[in-house]
């Protein structure tokens, strides 16, 4: 472990209304690689993703990106720093239009420069968003909204992409298709922080990964050693 | 008679474009902000002491009284949402309710403090003066009125559709939780909304100032006008606000010209009841800006 991580959670502690949601978390993110988080419903795994992003106020911890801790900033300063979201839920601007949606996620600083070439990007990433780029995103199929939110997060040229359980409500066909775009992001060596329930698929992708359980870290190992670990196989892959 | 009738719709429909307009900015800020400001009226009253001041001190022309006031409005209403509003987003509705019920009254207090409770009448010229075409007379302070409306919803239109700020207003109006996901400095697109929406009220106060004289408890009147007016339309809808005030003029003009003139506000209630009953949300109900 010579390299400095990009990104080190220390000992984060969330707490909704007094229950706590997270209970001393502790991660470490290298640059480029593929970081699963596995867990359950309710483990917080997405209250971790909200907390990175500054959307959540963590009670106590650190979270530090590049060195500087980031805990406190805004979202939209930790946006510019290059940490980009794919939500649960999608969370697409349900009225407005794809290419709209894809130009307001390509309006940051660090990325507004190069707007229409990254636009022209994402639309050969999908050409499906090709075809409705002038469709309101709410109208569109469940899958089509989670690449517009997967565009809308490239538009801004992250240096690292939280992906919050990309599967959810998708066909096995889909979701093959999201566990491929996920894993071309990586190999255009974007760094990638995967929190899933579908533990077989992201697990087979990602570089390390974590388990997640009520809130703190169990486990964490090589993508291959999790999923050869007895107690992964039997609470999660149900062998 | 039919050029009677002509002439009736003509000034209501004139007088509803600037309704639309203060409506206008009374649904931006409900759509984004989602908070409904009750001193939305006392804005209104705001611009219509800008044009008399302005025309009584310097002469100044009414349309460009009008955007000083905006301008104004713009500053009031920005500074506003940054210091005191954006504390009560996430408040209950009634909690709101009192807060701009105060801010109401805070501005009302001050217009009497500064101006007195007196009608102050426009200095302007252009009270008196119309044009005619072919026997239909038109005032020309309610026509310039229209023209300069349409200009700034034209132009607020094409701001929100292809500015950056605008996307990011429509963004912030559409999922919020998004948009802090996307980075969307979310306080600082509701100053920004907020001050266009009490713009939007400075800015017609103005223009209106030579139709109505200045009294600081008009207030009541326009935040009620801006309110039938937004719910006769459809609550948060750009296009709604816009139909509702041609309506409300419209019904306003004919009412005063079938019954009696202290008869127009009564008939545009009773409007807004047929509307509620058959139509609860409105001609175009729906969470668009």
């Amino acid at each position: 472990m010579a390299r400095e991580p990009v990104l080190a959670v220390e000992g984060l502690n969330v707490s909704y209304a007094g229950s706590a949601a997270l209970n001393g978390v502790s991660l470490v993110v290298q640059a480029e690689e593929l970081i699963c988080v596995i867990g359950a419903n309710g483990a917080g795994k997405t209250s971790l993703i909200r907390s990175i992003a500054g959307i959540v106020g963590p009670a106590s911890g650190r979270i530090v990106w590049r060195g500087k801790d980031i805990v406190g900033m805004s979202p939209w300063e930790i946006c510019e720093l290059g940490i980009a979201q794919v939500p649960e839920g999608r969370e697409v601007f349900a009225n407005l239009s794809v290419e709209d949606n894809l130009v307001i996620g390509g309006s940051l600083k660090r990325a507004r420069g190069r707007r229409d070439a990254n636009l022209q990007r994402v639309y050969e990433l999908f050409p499906r968003l090709d075809e409705r780029r002038r469709q309101s995103a709410g109208t569109l199929s469940g899958g089509e909204q989670q690449m517009v939110a997967i565009g809308r997060a490239m538009m801004s040229e992250p240096e690292m992409i939280m992906f919050d359980e990309p599967s959810i409500g998708l066909s096995p066909a889909l979701t093959t298709v999201m566990f491929d775009v996920v894993k071309r992001l990586h190999d255009d060596k974007i760094t990638i922080l995967l929190v899933e329930q579908n533990v077989a698929s992201s697990l087979s992708i990602g570089n390390r990964g974590y388990v997640l359980e009520n809130g703190s870290v169990v486990l964490e190992g090589s993508g291959q050693d999790l999923l050869s670990n007895e107690d992964v196989r039997r609470a999660y892959l149900g062998l | 008679m039919a050029l009677l009738w002509a002439n009736v719709v003509i000034s209501g429909v004139l007088i509803g474009l600037v309704y639309g307009l203060i409506a206008l900015g009374l649904t931006i800020i409900f759509g984004v902000i989602r908070v409904v400001n009750f001193a939305h009226g006392a804005m209104v009253v705001f611009g219509l002491y800008v044009g008399y001041c302005t025309g009584l001190w310097w002469g100044m022309p009414t349309i460009l009284a009008a955007l000083l006031a905006g301008v104004l409005m713009f500053g009031v209403g920005y500074c506003l949402e940054s210091a005191v509003v954006t504390r009560f987003v996430t408040r209950p509705h009634h909690v709101q309710f009192i807060l701009f019920i105060g801010i109401s009254l805070l501005f009302t207090g001050i217009q009497l403090i500064w101006f007195g409770p007196d009608p102050r009448p426009s200095v302007s010229q252009l009270s008196f003066e119309t044009i005619s075409l072919r026997g239909i007379r038109i005032d020309l302070a309610r026509l310039q009125a229209a023209c300069a409306t349409t200009v700034l919803i034209l132009a607020l239109a094409a701001f929100l559709k292809y500015s950056l700020f605008g996307r990011y207003i429509r963004a912030a109006a559409d999922n919020r939780l998004g948009g802090l996901i996307v980075g969307i400095p979310i306080p600082k697109i509701y100053a920004i909304t907020f001050g266009i929406g009490t713009a939007c009220a400075g800015f017609a106060g103005a223009l209106i100032s030579p139709l109505f004289d200045a009294q600081p408890y008009l207030a009541v009147d326009f935040t009620l006008l801006a309110f039938v007016t937004v719910i006769v339309g459809g609550l948060g809808s750009f296009v709604g606000a816009l139909i509702g005030g041609l309506t409300i003029g419209v019904t306003e003009a004919v009412a005063a010209l079938l019954f009696a003139p202290s008869m127009k506000t009564a008939l545009s209630y009773a409007l807004l009841i047929v509307v509620l009953i058959l139509r609860p949300k409105g001609f175009f109900g729906a969470k668009e800006v």
